[in-house]
């Protein structure tokens, strides 16, 4: 963040829309207080007590399922054969793309020099963190005996000799979501580090400035730190930026490399990534709706941010509508047997209600906020925001089910049903992600104080024109 | 700290001035800069630009090391496939190439990402002295107050050769300091 270049787009922003990115008569003083306090002497809305009442129940369901899985095995889902993979990828993906937008959110707009990301990217981050222990939690309990997938996952030298088979873009995958909820957690941690010197500094009780010390590293902002930081900072984007998009393209690959009709198809990295961000941009707009309310973040979590949410998902929705397009297309014009028959068993067979819902979802609704009027209601995003989250886990049923219930010889085919424990453990890990995000915005800064203190004016450095400093920055610059 | 400086300044860190605003703050770590103090430092509660070039605070060192940790992961994760599958634990499926490098760049990749992540963060915060649970600057009551809400403050320290406890805390109030404090050690 250039505090020159943030500051001058904040008054060219301020000339062109009607929103800008924080509400004036904001001070250095007044963001600190108003960001810190939900941590250090908040008050928690009722909201927040009966939504997180209910999600760690449904944690609870999630130890139980996990529990009752571990003891009796695999079977106790609707898995099948053919049908091996089902609500297990169906979730892990869900869950992955829903991360994707944090990274967006916190890198490729640091890149563009989107100053409306400042105030949203902190609780994206903790989002995508979350949503990725909920991902990776799938894989790992689809093995049955998550004890042994060590050795089946992970390169170590063990005393049977075995590695794992890197030609598969089931390892691809272990170390693109691995390096992705690594990378995540040290940007998530380096952005955190100069608000926990604020919370430390402002910490009344001694042990909770003694642990907000601990974890600020000592931070005092010096300036030749900050040089450092910032470098590392903006390096650290650059690399999430590939990185993100990397992730659901080897996701996708876990699908397109295989042979089966409805996964082989070129078009699968683009179409997963934009889904990604697709779906990560709606459950953004479905935790800051209501956080923003009850916290009274108005300020920092402008309509000008909400807006823009929407245009995100606006656009992404279009690219993803166009996936399914392009699916049909090549099913049609391929020429092949199978592929043709995929694709009109998706749109007539026995699932054909999961496709036309999902078309309903993420084809038909996300057209309404081509609107002014519905893209800055707030109530109309909240369950439109829903509704596209419903229709992501709907591409994923349609892309997983109905290209594997249909085998290549008519012997295998079998429909496949999920039972109460694939709903249980489904339901669990939306009940653990929303315990962690309600403990994070309570224990933690939900909105990046430092970022935002250099959206105010005062943070302004004013400097007149003076022909001597560039003299100054040449010869101090070359020794 | 040198026994010259212990001599000459006994006790204390060096002194702190602070500043009303950012712009005050750049111009007076300038003035500081050319005056011919080098052991210095200025505070600010959000980065300013400004302020890392007025005294050169630049360090070119974290991009190196970004680099450097790349080439590591880059090397390591395409050596770590080549090695399991040509010579570890080679595999032959369907009579491919036990070298099958293309296979090999999606792991290749993501290690080259996360050792280069791994060596930007420790850069930052190893280049910059942290962890470090003590600094004397937090001995200023108003430092510790307000340094990471609004505080802007320029520090010179004890060990800089031009430090003078009498002369430099005068320079200080001629470049429109606030208010001027010695940092006990």
């Amino acid at each position: 963040m250039d505090p020159k270049s943030t500051a001058a787009g904040g008054t060219a922003v301020a000339e062109y829309h009607e929103h800008p990115v924080i509400e004036p008569g904001h001070t250095l003083t007044s963001v600190t207080e108003k960001i810190s306090n939900v941590v250090l002497r908040g008050r928690h809305p009722i909201p927040w007590y009966i939504v997180f009442f209910i999600a760690f129940l449904l944690l609870n369901g999630l130890m139980v399922s996990v529990g009752w899985l571990l003891l009796k095995g695999i079977g106790i889902w609707g898995n099948n054969q053919p049908v091996g993979w089902a609500f297990d990828i169906i979730n892990f993906v869900w869950w992955i793309g829903i991360g994707h937008a944090g990274t967006l959110i916190s890198a490729i707009l640091l890149l563009l020099k989107q100053d409306w990301r400042t105030s949203i990217n902190r609780f994206a981050e903790a989002m995508t963190l979350f949503a990725v222990a909920c991902a990776l939690m799938f894989p790992l309990i689809h093995t049955g005996r998550p004890w042994l997938a060590a050795y089946w996952l992970l390169p170590y030298p063990n005393t049977m000799g075995i590695w794992p088979q890197f030609r598969s873009p089931l390892i691809w995958d272990v170390f693109a979501v691995s390096t992705y909820g690594t990378v995540s957690a040290l940007f998530w941690y380096t952005g955190l580090v100069p608000d926990l010197a604020t919370l430390r500094d402002r910490a009344k009780n001694i042990h909770i400035r003694r642990l907000f010390g601990a974890l600020a590293l000592g931070w005092r902002g010096s300036a030749r730190h900050w040089a450092r930081y910032e470098t590392a900072y903006l390096l650290l984007a650059g690399m999430s930026t590939p990185l993100v998009l990397s992730v659901h393209t080897v996701v996708s690959f876990d699908f397109s490399i295989g042979i089966v009709p409805g996964w082989h198809a070129t078009i699968f990295p683009p179409y997963f990534v934009a889904g990604a961000v697709y779906a990560g941009f709606a459950m953004v707009l479905t935790l800051a709706i209501p956080l923003r309310k009850w916290y009274g973040m108005e300020d920092f979590i402008t309509m000008r941010h909400i807006e823009n949410m929407a245009k995100v998902m606006l656009v992404t929705g279009l690219i993803v509508f166009y996936g399914y397009l392009i699916e049909a297309f090549f099913g049609w014009y391929s020429a092949n047997e199978y592929e043709k028959y995929m694709i009109v068993n998706r749109m007539t067979g026995p699932y054909a209600w999961s496709y036309w819902c999902l078309i309903f979802c993420n084809g038909l609704m996300p057209q309404t906020i081509w609107s002014k009027k519905l893209r800055t209601n707030l109530t109309w995003l909240f369950i439109l925001s829903l509704i596209v989250s419903v229709g992501m886990w709907l591409e994923r049923f349609v892309i997983i089910v109905t290209s594997l219930h249909r085998d290549f010889l008519p012997s295998s085919w079998d429909m496949y049903y999920p039972t109460f424990w694939d709903f249980s453990t489904f339901f669990g890990t939306i009940g653990l992600f929303t315990t962690l995000m309600f403990l994070f915005v309570r224990l933690l800064p939900m909105i990046s104080i430092f970022e935002v203190r250099t959206l105010v004016p005062e943070a302004k450095v004013k400097l007149k024109h003076d022909p001597t400093v560039d003299d100054f920055d040449v010869s101090y610059g070359a020794d | 700290m040198s026994a010259h400086a212990i001599a000459a300044t006994p006790e204390i860190y060096g002194l702190m001035a602070e500043f009303p605003d950012p712009t005050s703050l750049v111009l007076a770590t300038r003035k500081t800069h050319e005056e011919g103090y080098r052991n210095m430092d200025a505070y600010s509660p959000f980065p300013i630009h400004e302020l890392v070039d007025a005294f050169d605070a630049h360090d070119h060192r974290v991009q190196r090391n970004v680099l450097v940790g790349g080439l590591l992961g880059m090397f390591g994760g395409f050596g770590l496939c080549y090695w399991v599958s040509t010579t570890a634990y080679p595999l032959n499926i369907g009579g491919r190439p036990f070298n099958s490098w293309p296979s090999f760049i999606p792991v290749t990749f993501e290690l080259t990402i996360l050792f280069a992540a791994f060596a930007a963060v420790l850069s930052w915060v190893l280049l910059s002295g942290l962890p470090m649970p003590y600094h004397p600057v937090f001995n200023v009551p108003r430092f510790a107050e307000i340094a990471s809400e609004k505080g802007f403050f320029l520090t010179i320290e004890a060990t800089d050769p031009k430090f003078d406890r009498l002369r430099t805390a005068d320079f200080l109030k001629g470049l429109g300091a606030r208010d001027i404090n010695e940092i006990p050690n």
